[in-house]
């Protein structure tokens, strides 16, 4: 237990740090650019842009609205995508700093989250772009944005602590996990309607902590309807676990980091 | 009885050491499966017991490996024992290596936050702290050129300005009092003093024993990861240097 109240009365001290290195890293992605942030808001829309030219025909009659139906989707998947797959090499990166000073490991990748994670916050200003133009409903429901967001951040958070520790010791996860995440976004239902996978195959919808979190997104900003239960419960549960095993996962490993970097 | 700033109990640090390094599934893979994967154990510290007293000056000697860098960096929290117990009273300012954590697009200025954060500190304290580290390093307009353009020199006066002016109880100084200029090395040498003086606990690696000698009250010479000789600093300096000149006559007389 008081293990456990050392570590807290460590992070109050190092909450600056935490802030310092989110904003580097931020000004870092942007650097030498002459938009610099923008791109975050430019990038998912000339994405849309682009799928929706080539999808849009495809679904016609499936999916109204095609450019907010992707867009809620897409934004998910790049956050989870993005802060995933940078924060796995966050430990092995710095491994320079942590070799000579002390500072809680977990800082360094969680600061890599974050830092993408506001990015992303920065990137839904495209979703109430589209919305305006699109002359999508703005209703009640979407006071329920910042929960799924938050359960968003939490589960993301967790995958990526216990990725940054598999890849100190195993560096082929990166390329394996390239693999895993392109599978994903094919199983999200991003810009495709979700009953066209086959029934004995959605299982693997349902499964998919990622589809789940776009669906409650768009249970409340595409259909702008109330939340379904059962799927917040889902992504609720599937935050906690993530954490946990995140955090116990890294908690156990960081100190055998510094002799494999 | 004095207050400990630094307590080791049996402590050791183990390195496993693989002939390759494996840093692929394959491999690892391929090789535990062949029964390939080889594994020489190594002790750079050994089962080492140790008191450090609040105030206290303790310079640390030993050849090259003989497990010095090892030690200050268990106790400055970059690395955890394989067994042993360390308790650490205070808080620390490590400078394993002048200017560790700099971030070399960021400005000297921004760098001064940067770093003092990494050692622990709030950004209240930073700023009030801001001007003295700035005036302490005495760069000029280089504060506000971006840390990759500095000469190692002026690299090494930040960083000693930030870990020295943020206050620490335990400052630990491997082996730095050699970089810079002659007068950065005068100025270095005073605060040193200065700290000593109001009652901070130093840790001092170096190679040069008349700085040591200086420096410090007393003194451990560390040999293959133990303690030879623990004392006074001129009575173990006296001995190591005789050590030493011992090796050098073996060694000539091997030769010839």
């Amino acid at each position: 237990m008081n293990k456990y109240i050392t570590y807290i009365n460590n992070f109050k001290n190092y909450k600056y740090l935490l802030l310092l290195l989110t904003r580097s890293h931020i000004s870092k992605k942007y650097r030498g650019s002459f938009l610099g942030i923008l791109w975050s808001l430019l990038n998912p829309l000339f994405q849309m842009i682009v799928l929706t030219l080539i999808f849009s025909t495809l679904f016609k009659n499936h999916i109204d609205n095609f450019p907010l139906y992707m867009i809620t989707a897409r934004l998910i998947y790049e956050f989870f995508s993005m802060g995933t797959n940078g924060a796995m090499k966050s430990i092995v990166d710095s491994s320079s700093l942590i070799k000579k000073v002390y500072i809680p490991k977990y800082l360094i990748t969680i600061s890599k989250v974050l830092a993408d994670f506001i990015i992303f916050l920065i990137s839904l200003i495209d979703l109430l772009i589209v919305m305006l133009i699109t002359g999508a409903d703005f209703t009640i429901n979407l006071i329920y944005v910042p929960l799924y967001l938050f359960l968003l951040f939490v589960f993301t958070t967790g995958i990526s602590l216990i990725l940054s520790t598999i890849t100190v010791f195993f560096r082929d996860i990166e390329h394996l996990y390239g693999i895993f995440i392109m599978i994903l976004m094919y199983f999200s239902a991003i810009f495709y309607p979700a009953n066209i996978i086959p029934q004995r195959f959605q299982f693997v919808l349902q499964a998919n902590p990622i589809y789940q979190f776009i669906t409650g997104f768009r249970q409340v900003i595409y259909y702008g309807q109330p939340i379904e239960l059962m799927n917040l419960l889902y992504c609720f549960i599937a935050g906690a676990i993530s954490i946990v095993i995140g955090l116990v996962v890294f908690e156990r490993n960081q100190h055998k980091f510094i002799l494999h970097v | 009885m004095e207050e400990l700033a630094i307590k080791l109990d049996n402590v050791t640090m183990t390195y496993r050491i693989t002939q390759e390094k494996i840093d692929s599934f394959k491999e690892f893979f391929v090789k535990s499966l062949k029964g390939k994967i080889k594994y020489k154990e190594f002790n750079a510290v050994n089962s080492l017991s140790l008191e450090v007293k609040k105030g206290e000056r303790l310079g640390i000697i030993g050849h090259n490996g003989a497990g010095k860098s090892t030690l200050l960096k268990l106790i400055s929290g970059v690395m955890k024992p394989t067994s042993g117990k360390l308790t650490i009273n205070g808080t620390i300012s490590p400078l394993l290596e002048l200017g560790a954590g700099f971030d070399p697009d960021l400005t000297g200025a921004k760098n001064i936050y940067l770093n003092g954060a990494i050692l622990g500190r709030n950004k209240g304290f930073l700023e009030e702290k801001f001007k003295e580290i700035v005036d302490y390093a005495d760069l000029g307009e280089f504060i506000d050129v971006p840390v990759k353009n500095y000469s190692s020199g002026m690299r090494a006066r930040l960083g000693f300005a930030v870990a020295t002016q943020i206050d620490p109880d335990i400052l630990i100084l491997d082996e730095i009092l050699g970089v810079g200029d002659q007068n950065f090395r005068d100025k270095s040498t005073a605060k040193m003093k200065e700290m000593i003086n109001s009652g901070k606990t130093v840790l001092l690696v170096s190679h040069s024993l008349d700085q040591i000698q200086e420096l410090t009250e007393n003194v451990v010479w560390l040999h293959n990861g133990e303690i030879r000789e623990y004392g006074e600093s001129s009575v173990v300096c006296k001995s190591y240097r005789d050590y030493m000149s011992s090796l050098k006559y073996m060694q000539s007389r091997t030769l010839s």
